[in-house]
């Protein structure tokens, strides 16, 4: 549920879900997301869901905080629509030229590269939310052994395909990009493509991913197939 | 193939096709884009007897120099800007804000805005761009929207669909004022400062800093002290959030800008302020001065009803 709206500025509504970052409330929110996105509100042009908020952005010449609100108030998401969503398995390949922050991440978690891959292969990932740059899946939650915080210094570079952690969540960058989360591994499969605007992002949330490992020789025949 | 083209003799620094933005996307990650200053996109359309959501080209700092070919049409370009139109025998000092006929071999040549950051020129009729989502509006970033998502770049030729049949002439007196103070509407974070963080937030002025493009303004000059936690988890943003790093330089979030953000937010710039705001160039002196929602609503209704205004007048 809805634990308080405020004003993010005079053009979007804050919807709070709470503070804690667990499954149940994001559910709570991705609930409130496909309702309010079937039922097409007039003058509602964007929302954005995340781990525990939704923001809910809407056009100024249309509408009003105060009749948006008011909607939203009185929207059962409830008893809504089913959170219709998919279980994936993403191919990643851990080879040295990928798995960029591996040093770094033995010594942080002060574990072995093969125990670190034993704690993040072969495990269900919930998406909480996609976003920040297109298509980026933000997933968890990361065995309790696997956290690390981000980079002090974020790279200027982040190669397409990068497969990296931070904290409780891991994610994948969609196409290169600015980013200071830790590199472990690559994956082949193009999680973002623009060119298919019904349905451009391969991991939605509430979908369930599983990362699988392949070795380089997989990765670099992987598109040929 | 079409007999009416442009020829991209120099592109600019930051040149792209922009049109009225996409949206519905923020949950996939894809941004709002489109032209950053709207009022002045919308005067630059109705000046050559555009449909208003129409794509122009918009510039930053040094703009193109193209070279035109085919039948008539009109050309306008609006913001603060210097620029010539060179025809056969002539180069005439070009006027923003008025509507030229160029035809066959007539160059445009934008040779820079004046202490503002963008300008548009719209041609009498439509390009022939590939549009995403509804839009042609290029994200540099994502490589969305026409023209493979990219620049215009050197050589480049654009070819134009359909040239308007009402070629009139058009002209409008106005002027993009300054405004003292960009309004902003106090953040969901506003009580992670310090006090002494908040005062500075609104008494002193920042000033633009160089690292400013289509995705956010960063601002320098004061340190904003944050007393409860540097980061927050992850969530949604706007145009116009003002987040707060740890290094205490706040950064404006502009229509490029990423659609998720873990700093927290100061304050949001108030809408009415937006299409001043992104003129604003590096070196500029910002001062922020609070209202409240109601307040940013009239503002922006009053702003809006100016435009409808300016825009009938044409």
């Amino acid at each position: 549920m809805i634990k308080n709206i405020s004003n993010l500025g005079d053009a979007a509504l804050y919807c709070d879900f709470g503070n804690e970052v667990n499954k149940s409330i994001n559910s709570q929110v991705i609930k409130y997301f496909k309702t309010i996105k079937e039922k097409k509100y007039k003058g509602i042009n964007n929302l954005t869901p995340s781990y525990n908020k939704l923001i809910i952005s809407y056009d100024l010449k249309k509408t009003n905080f105060k009749e948006v609100k008011n909607y939203i108030e009185n929207i059962n998401a409830e008893d809504s629509i089913d959170v219709n969503s998919k279980r994936l398995e993403i191919p990643v390949c851990c080879h040295g030229n990928f798995s960029i922050d591996i040093k770094r991440l033995e010594e942080i978690l002060k574990l072995s590269r093969e125990k670190i891959l034993e704690n993040f292969l072969n495990k269900e990932y919930f998406c909480y939310m996609t976003g920040f740059i297109a298509g980026m899946p933000f997933l968890g939650d990361l065995d309790e052994n696997l956290r690390a915080q981000r980079l002090e210094t974020p790279r200027v570079k982040v190669p397409k395909g990068s497969v990296a952690l931070t904290e409780q969540f891991a994610n994948i960058y969609t196409f290169e990009s600015p980013g200071g989360w830790n590199i472990l591994g690559n994956t082949p499969l193009d999680v973002f493509d623009s060119s298919k605007e019904d349905k451009p992002n391969l991991i939605n949330p509430g979908d369930t991913v599983v990362f699988k490992e392949i070795t380089l020789d997989q990765y670099i025949n992987y598109n040929e197939q | 193939m079409s007999n009416n083209y442009l020829d991209i003799i120099r592109p600019g620094i930051n040149t792209t096709f922009q049109d009225k933005g996409r949206d519905h996307l923020y949950h996939i990650g894809i941004p709002f884009s489109g032209a950053m200053d709207n009022r002045n996109y919308l005067i630059a359309n109705k000046l050559v007897n555009n449909n208003l959501d129409s794509a122009v080209i918009e510039f930053a700092y040094q703009g193109p120099h193209i070279k035109y070919s085919g039948e008539k049409i009109n050309c306008a370009i609006t913001g603060d800007v210097i620029f010539s139109i060179k025809k056969k025998d002539t180069e005439i000092e070009g006027k923003c804000y008025e509507s030229y006929e160029i035809e066959n071999g007539d160059e445009i040549n934008i040779i820079s805005t004046n202490k503002s950051v963008y300008g548009y020129l719209a041609l009498g009729g439509e390009f022939d761009l590939k549009f995403q989502w509804n839009s042609c509006s290029v994200n540099t970033k994502a490589n969305i929207g026409s023209n493979d998502g990219k620049k215009l770049d050197v050589g480049q030729r654009i070819n134009l669909k359909k040239i308007n049949s009402n070629k009139d002439i058009k002209k409008t007196n106005y002027i993009n004022t300054k405004i003292e103070n960009i309004r902003v509407i106090k953040g969901t974070n506003f009580d992670y400062f310090s006090g002494e963080g908040k005062k500075i937030f609104y008494e002193k002025e920042f000033t633009v800093s160089k690292f400013s493009d289509r995705m956010g303004m960063r601002l320098e000059g004061h340190k904003i002290d944050n007393i409860v936690n540097t980061n927050i988890k992850s969530e949604g943003l706007i145009k116009g959030v003002i987040q707060v790093p740890a290094d205490g330089n706040p950064i404006i979030m502009l229509s490029d800008h990423g659609t998720i953000g873990g700093y927290p937010k100061i304050g949001v710039v108030a809408s009415v302020d937006y299409d001043r705001l992104v003129q604003m160039s590096p070196g500029s002196k910002i001062k922020f001065k609070e209202i409240n929602l109601s307040d940013a609503e009239t503002l922006f209704k009053l702003y809006e009803m100016e435009t409808q205004n300016l825009l009938s007048q044409i």
